[in-house]
């Protein structure tokens, strides 16, 4: 900003402005008058975020069951000691990890196919966007609903009617594939969010390069993969981090179709349990705080990489 | 569409009160309108309450409450059992004062009258003789008193019985007594299943409330009981071994496909669309088989829950109306609480939505109105007769420490049962083996059973 007045062409107002002191302390003031009209969303940002934080931590360091609401007591780190040595966190890790990370990839390859073949002119081409992307739009539990009962059923549902009607076997979809059956909601919930980052980026995709590589003889396939895909990494990039950091604290098709059972039981399902199930409010909040810290780890790592995608954005 | 609900509500809200303030006016003095109505603020009552039919109408008819009261305004938050569960434990826990009026299942209200949680309503109920407290069911009555102090009354109760389709059974030649046994049911499910048909349907969803509610009841008549009477835990016994085993083995050879999805609802349907021959569950699922809309209405028998070893298997669940200690309003919240658990609701249900759909097993004199007789003449007397020869005390072979079937009444019960049932729908998917699951099992019911010895 500051720049840009320097080079601009001195206006009348400006040559008034007397010294370089008067100028500084302008600047000052006008700081502090920014910093003044931020202060009510800061304030709030960390009222709002900062202090149920804190309140976790205080509760995590609790005796504290709703079960026994006279029997609280602080109880040190007896709620971290049990939370690590229940053998449920690794496993709840395992889970969410591998849950994220399956949903994440499935949406994308399937968000990437839907968008390129969204890229293409043809007729109709605004109502199918709008249909494609429904899914997303779906309130989560209404879709794990949807799945359970239409989809996923073994009498009523369609997948198993289109089982019978190809002569093979009804599959128990919650019962024989409960991770299988949880990716296969996300995926169909998230492939829309991913197709549409990456269809903006193939919009955004220079027609001249493309023509450029039609006339050096490039196939369609050596043109998607030397040009389109390089392309399109920074979107992929930014569609994986979204995708992951919103999968990652999935509830409802959980809750819904697998209970926790099979290995789908992922730290948000078991922060739920321990919270309104076993209505341990220290043990939960310890829960709390230790995803937390491991969020706050992964998400370090990944966001710098995506700098790095902000940084390197134009040369790519 | 909340805001535009609130705002009707408080419109109808004032002109109820302008209504009592000339009601008061002209001097006319109403029944009981004092006490609820207090100088003729309006009242807003919060009830919290499961999804099951019989709330859903009774959620149709507050409008007759809101009528015979003026000024008061009854508010349903419907959910569904576990959320039911979770959200009202934490609100009445933490005393947060957000329901007047909550349901509550068999299991909390001991806990929960020890705990000082709820209002005792032993001296309002029993000071009014047209309330006739002494009709409840005893044995209903018996799970939700604590220390003499009957701290929630029953909406509605239930025991569990045996549903079969009699029509597919006769054409396979089947033939099911009204006291079978668990052996014979396995058999006769093996022999009616087809290829699109299951021969007995069974709860599998992970949940104590689900899977283990009639899983407990096997293990109880096969012998198995949770704790010993020094609060021991008996879980990895060749009991339980044998019922688990049992009822894996079930519903492998008989059983719905897709066991992990299913719970009374999924079975329900699956009765009713003929998609399973037989079903153990609630016997309030009975007159939803019976209801007009029903494609199997006429077509079930009913039997006695299997047994093995014990008499009778059947559990005893109630849905029950109870005050919480933190409600502002406890008088109001007391006088709706004998509305919808009065001989007369049970009546206004009958004449308003439907002689079946009467709430059943809460009052011995429902089943002595003779247009409910004749409505659900094929499963009233079962359930009457179930109901009253279960015993809460000592369901299974075994003395026990605490009443109550399908359930241990300590806090701790919602989450031991939860986790095992997780293990155990491992086990029921062939993720795990059964001495796996009940091993885990014992540990953690032993955790829990710690905290109890004396």
């Amino acid at each position: 900003m500051t720049t840009t007045t320097t080079t601009q062409p001195p206006q009348l107002d400006e040559v008034r402005a007397d010294t370089a002191t008067d100028k500084r302390r302008l600047q000052r003031k006008e700081l502090w008058r920014n910093r003044g009209l931020l202060l009510p969303a800061v304030i709030f940002l960390v009222l709002l975020t900062q202090i149920p934080f804190l309140t976790t931590i205080g509760f995590s360091l609790t005796k504290w069951n709703l079960l026994y609401p006279n029997d609280r007591a602080f109880a040190g780190f007896d709620n971290y000691m049990s939370a690590l040595t229940s053998g449920d966190l690794w496993p709840s890790i395992v889970a969410t990890v591998l849950i994220t990370a399956f949903s994440v990839v499935m949406a994308l390859l399937f968000g990437l196919l839907f968008a390129i073949l969204l890229d293409r002119q043809f007729h109709g081409r605004a109502l199918a966007r709008t249909l494609m992307i429904t899914p997303f739009l779906i309130m989560p539990a209404a879709a794990a609903l949807i799945w359970k009962y239409s989809m996923f059923d073994t009498n009523i549902g369609m997948l198993n009617w289109l089982f019978r009607t190809l002569h093979l076997p009804v599959v128990s979809w919650s019962t024989e594939h409960p991770m299988m059956t949880v990716v296969i909601v996300l995926t169909w919930q998230f492939t829309p969010f991913m197709m549409l980052i990456l269809l903006a980026g193939l919009q955004g995709q220079d027609r001249g390069i493309l023509e450029a590589a039609q006339v050096d003889g490039a196939g369609a396939w050596r043109t998607f993969t030397w040009i389109t895909l390089p392309h399109l990494r920074m979107y992929i990039e930014i569609g994986v981090l979204l995708g992951s950091v919103i999968i990652l604290q999935v509830f409802d098709p959980i809750a819904i179709l697998t209970k926790g059972t099979g290995g789908t039981k992922t730290l948000a399902y078991l922060l739920y349990e321990r919270a309104f199930i076993g209505l341990d409010v220290g043990q939960a909040a310890a829960y709390g705080v230790v995803t937390v810290v491991l969020t706050i780890i992964v998400a370090t790592i990944a966001l710098k990489s995506v700098f790095k995608v902000f940084m390197a954005g134009g040369s790519r | 569409m909340l805001a535009n609900k609130r705002m009707i509500a408080l419109g109808t809200g004032a002109v109820a009160v302008a209504m009592t303030v000339t009601a008061c006016s002209s001097g006319a003095v109403q029944s009981g309108g004092g006490s609820t109505g207090g100088a003729g603020a309006p009242i807003t009552l919060k009830v919290a309450t499961v999804n099951n039919g019989q709330m859903k109408d009774m959620e149709k008819l507050k409008s007759e409450y809101e009528k015979a009261n003026p000024g008061v305004t009854v508010n349903f938050q419907v959910m569904e059992e576990g959320d039911l569960r979770a959200a009202v434990t934490a609100d009445v826990a933490s005393g947060a004062g957000q329901y007047d009026i909550v349901t509550i299942g068999a299991y909390e209200t001991p806990q929960w009258g020890a705990n000082g949680w709820l209002v005792d309503l032993t001296p309002a109920l029993q000071s009014d003789s047209s309330y006739d407290v002494n009709d409840l069911l005893p044995p209903v009555r018996a799970v939700n008193t604590y220390d003499n102090k009957l701290y929630a009354v029953p909406f509605y109760g239930e025991s569990s019985i045996l549903m079969y389709n009699k029509e597919v059974l006769d054409k396979a030649g089947v033939k099911i007594g009204s006291n079978p046994t668990w052996q014979e049911v396995a058999d006769a499910a093996k022999k009616v299943k087809t290829a699109d048909m299951a021969g007995i349907c069974m709860r599998g969803k992970p949940g104590w409330g689900d899977l283990f509610a009639p899983l407990t009841t096997v293990v109880q008549t096969f012998g198995g009981s949770w704790y010993d009477s020094n609060w021991k835990a008996t879980v990895d016994t060749p009991e339980w071994k044998q019922a688990v085993g049992f009822y894996k083995q079930m519903l492998d050879d008989s059983g719905e496909k897709d066991p992990v999805s299913y719970s009374f609802n999924e079975c329900l349907t699956a009765l009713k669309e003929g998609k399973a021959a037989m079903w153990a569950d609630a016997s309030v699922a009975a007159s939803m088989l019976e209801a007009s809309d029903s494609p199997v209405k006429g077509k079930m028998g009913y039997a006695h829950m299997p047994v093995d070893k014990t008499k009778e298997s059947g559990w005893l669940w109630s849905w029950n109306l109870a005050v919480p200690a933190s409600t502002k309003q406890k008088d109001a919240a007391i006088k709706f609480v004998k509305w919808a658990t009065s001989k007369d609701y049970i009546k206004l249900v009958g004449n308003k939505i439907g002689w079946s759909n009467v709430p059943p097993g809460s009052r011995t004199s429902t089943y002595s109105i003779p247009e409910y007789k004749d409505a659900a003449k094929a499963y009233a007397p079962i359930t009457l007769d179930v109901m009253s020869s279960v015993n809460p005390k000592q369901p299974g072979v075994n003395p026990q420490p605490w009443v109550g079937i399908q359930y241990v009444s300590i806090p701790e019960f919602q989450d031991v049962g939860n986790q095992c049932a997780q293990l155990v729908a491992d086990y029921l998917a062939n993720r795990g083996t059964i001495d796996d699951a009940l091993g885990k099992c014992q540990s953690i019911a032993q955790a829990a059973g710690d905290k109890h010895k004396s």
